[in-house]
């Protein structure tokens, strides 16, 4: 059975997701405990998977027994067995999270809405576990089209958000798979290690440098790497909470981990960073992502807007480290993936709470929140410090090795515009701070205000948002331990 | 200018595909009506499908099948250098699943919106946006 475990990982959520489908014609009570059951099988699963990883070595699975390079195989190695946990970690506690929502908008449809849920599931960790570049592009789409499909379902103008959304994606996907074919070209092959085992031949190869160019440029569509961020802001705050506090922590993320799978274990270090000027030019790029996000985060006037142009800065981050090619850099890029992952939920988790609260996310709307939602709020602040890099935060442990990749590379500009965003963020968050812990709260009464009253957000949206926030200390504390135990053991040889 | 032109003789099929594309991101990028930016996107995808089956195809070879019996015997080439390359076409019958499908879901959405505004222009949705963030 634990042989197995790869091939289920994938099964488990799309399985189940056309289980709850059908559910929701039969019984809808049924719909929500078995969407969290399928959730916890494969969570499970995937914690299986990494405790295997971290004691025996790496995992080729092949799908119904057909070898490499003619069949497709599955891998799980050190660099995807911690992010699948994040993963599905994520959209557990966000689906959790998400009970009442998920009731009150879209009561009749809770079967669709959660077999929506469910594949947008098998999408991302099919992503991340795959070891073969086509199957990648499929996966992709499987993961884009429910993710539209998520945001579309909102009100007012979700359905037009989520239309851009899908005409950028399709953009990038299509990019991507496009460099899957001049891949195919040089290489006749699609299997991610067979590909990788002839780079060293094809180090001039012309048409492989036009497929790694196309491939990245596909995915930083995808991501959202400024300038092609306009469709990120729009799509994530006008979609549904529930779709939101799913979506943000992923979608991005899962791009960026295709974004170091391709550079490390297909086009290896040695083809990926060979050329110093696409390097450099796409560090340059990054460092205009982060500071451009930082700056129109300033400009923002709602909470949920705030954080999706902190998520475009995010992804400068990622890329930029990744991109400065030194051990560093590729470490910093890939814990980042994962604490921006739990970060990012643990905002949206805070603000979907207020939301259902105030109804609004307005800033003007906050005072007085530390009085009104104090748990909600203590979470809020432990993700705001993770986001400015504060430790004990995993935050911190991140972005000082992208600094530190930053220096060994003599990138000044990077290192520059990551610590030009910490401030920013603390601006950001502070300035939210102050509004909701010192400005007085408007009763509407011309009478001395009592102050606010108590009045929590209901204990399922809560308790989600305290264990997330909880697993980002936790995070922080053990960063040493995922650093040496797996991400250094992801990093193949020849990365200075 | 006097290599160009055999250049874009001999690889022909690399010319029509990038135009189609160019086509469709055109439609996509400067249409107004979001049905249009629609089949805008199917052109773009259409030409990447395009370019995959032109990759395969190799002068003078035949159909990856073996036909059994009719002259005697089995017939068919053997060797791969006689038949085309199935893979990239079977690739794309998964592309095209994914271009119906991705059309599919564009189409609901823009369904919705016409539903939400009353029209399918960007420029009357972005006004009645301003208007209504206005008041």
């Amino acid at each position: 059975m634990t042989h197995h475990f790869p091939a289920l990982l994938i099964i488990v959520p799309l399985l189940s997701a056309l289980i709850v489908s059908a559910m929701g014609w039969i019984n809808r009570r049924w719909c929500f405990p078995l969407a969290v059951a399928a959730l916890s099988g494969a969570l499970a699963i995937s914690v299986g998977l990494l405790t295997q990883v971290m004691a025996t070595g790496p995992i080729a699975y092949k799908m119904a027994g057909w070898s490499p390079p003619i069949g497709i195989t599955y891998v799980i190695d050190y660099l995807n067995a911690p992010i699948l946990v994040v993963i599905l970690a994520v959209a557990l506690l966000n689906l959790i999270a998400a009970k009442t929502w998920i009731e009150k908008d879209f009561s009749e449809k809770i079967g669709a809405y959660l077999a929506l849920y469910l594949l947008f599931l098998s999408g991302m960790v099919g992503i991340v576990s795959t070891g073969d570049a086509f199957n990648l592009y499929v996966l992709l789409e499987i993961g884009s089209l429910t993710g539209y499909a998520l945001i579309g379902l909102g009100k007012e103008r979700a359905p037009l958000s989520s239309l851009n959304y899908l005409f950028m994606g399709t953009i990038g996907a299509s990019f991507y798979l496009l460099g899957i074919g001049y891949i195919y070209i040089a290489t006749g092959t699609l299997n991610m290690a067979d590909i990788a085992s002839m780079i060293p031949q094809l180090a001039e190869s012309g048409t492989l440098f036009l497929a790694l160019i196309i491939c990245m440029a596909g995915l930083f569509v995808k991501m959202a790497l400024f300038p092609m961020h306009g469709w990120l802001p729009n799509a994530y705050s006008n979609a549904p909470s529930a779709s939101a506090g799913l979506i943000a922590p992923l979608t991005t993320k899962v791009m960026i981990y295709a974004m170091v799978r391709l550079g490390l274990t297909v086009f290896t270090p040695q083809f990926t960073f060979s050329r110093g000027m696409l390097s450099e030019a796409i560090v340059w790029v990054a460092v205009a992502a982060i500071i451009a996000g930082s700056l129109l985060a300033l400009m923002q006037r709602r909470l949920s807007r705030m954080l999706t142009y902190i998520i475009v800065a995010e992804v400068g981050y990622m890329v930029g480290g990744f991109w400065l090619g030194n051990e560093a850099g590729v470490t910093g890029a890939t814990l980042h993936i994962i604490n921006d992952a739990a970060m990012t939920l643990t905002l949206f988790l805070a603000v979907s709470a207020i939301t259902w609260k105030l109804g609004s996310d307005k800033f003007e709307d906050l005072q007085g929140l530390f009085g009104k939602m104090p748990f909600t709020m203590m979470g809020f602040v432990i993700a705001a410090l993770a986001v400015i890099g504060i430790p004990p935060t995993c935050g911190f442990f991140s972005k000082w090795y992208l600094i530190t990749a930053g220096i060994n590379a003599g990138q000044w500009a990077f290192v520059g515009a990551l610590l030009f965003s910490s401030l920013t963020n603390a601006v950001l968050f502070f300035r939210i701070f102050e509004i909701a812990f010192f400005e007085p709260f408007a009763t509407g009464h011309g009478h001395h205000d009592h102050g606010p009253t108590f009045s929590e957000a209901p204990l399922t949206m809560v308790v989600p948002l305290i264990v997330a926030a909880i697993s980002l200390i936790a995070l922080g504390l053990y960063s040493g331990d995922i650093v040496t135990k797996l991400i250094q053991l992801a990093i193949p040889a020849g990365i200075a | 200018m006097t290599d160009l032109l055999p250049l874009m003789a001999a690889k022909y099929n690399y010319w029509i595909y990038t135009i189609l594309m160019m086509t469709g991101l055109y439609a996509m990028i400067a249409k107004n009506n979001l049905v249009k930016k629609i089949i805008g996107m199917n052109i773009f995808q259409t030409a990447i499908i395009l370019f995959y089956v032109s990759i395969a195809y190799k002068t003078g070879g035949t159909l990856p099948i073996i036909m059994e019996g009719g002259h005697g015997g089995g017939h068919g080439a053997i060797n791969a250098a006689d038949y085309i390359n199935p893979l990239p076409h079977t690739l794309m019958l998964t592309a095209i699943v994914v271009s119906v499908a991705t059309m599919g879901v564009a189409l609901a959405l823009a369904i919705k919106v016409y539903r939400q505004y009353g029209t399918l222009e960007e420029d009357d949705i972005n006004h009645q946006i301003r208007t209504q963030a206005g008041q």
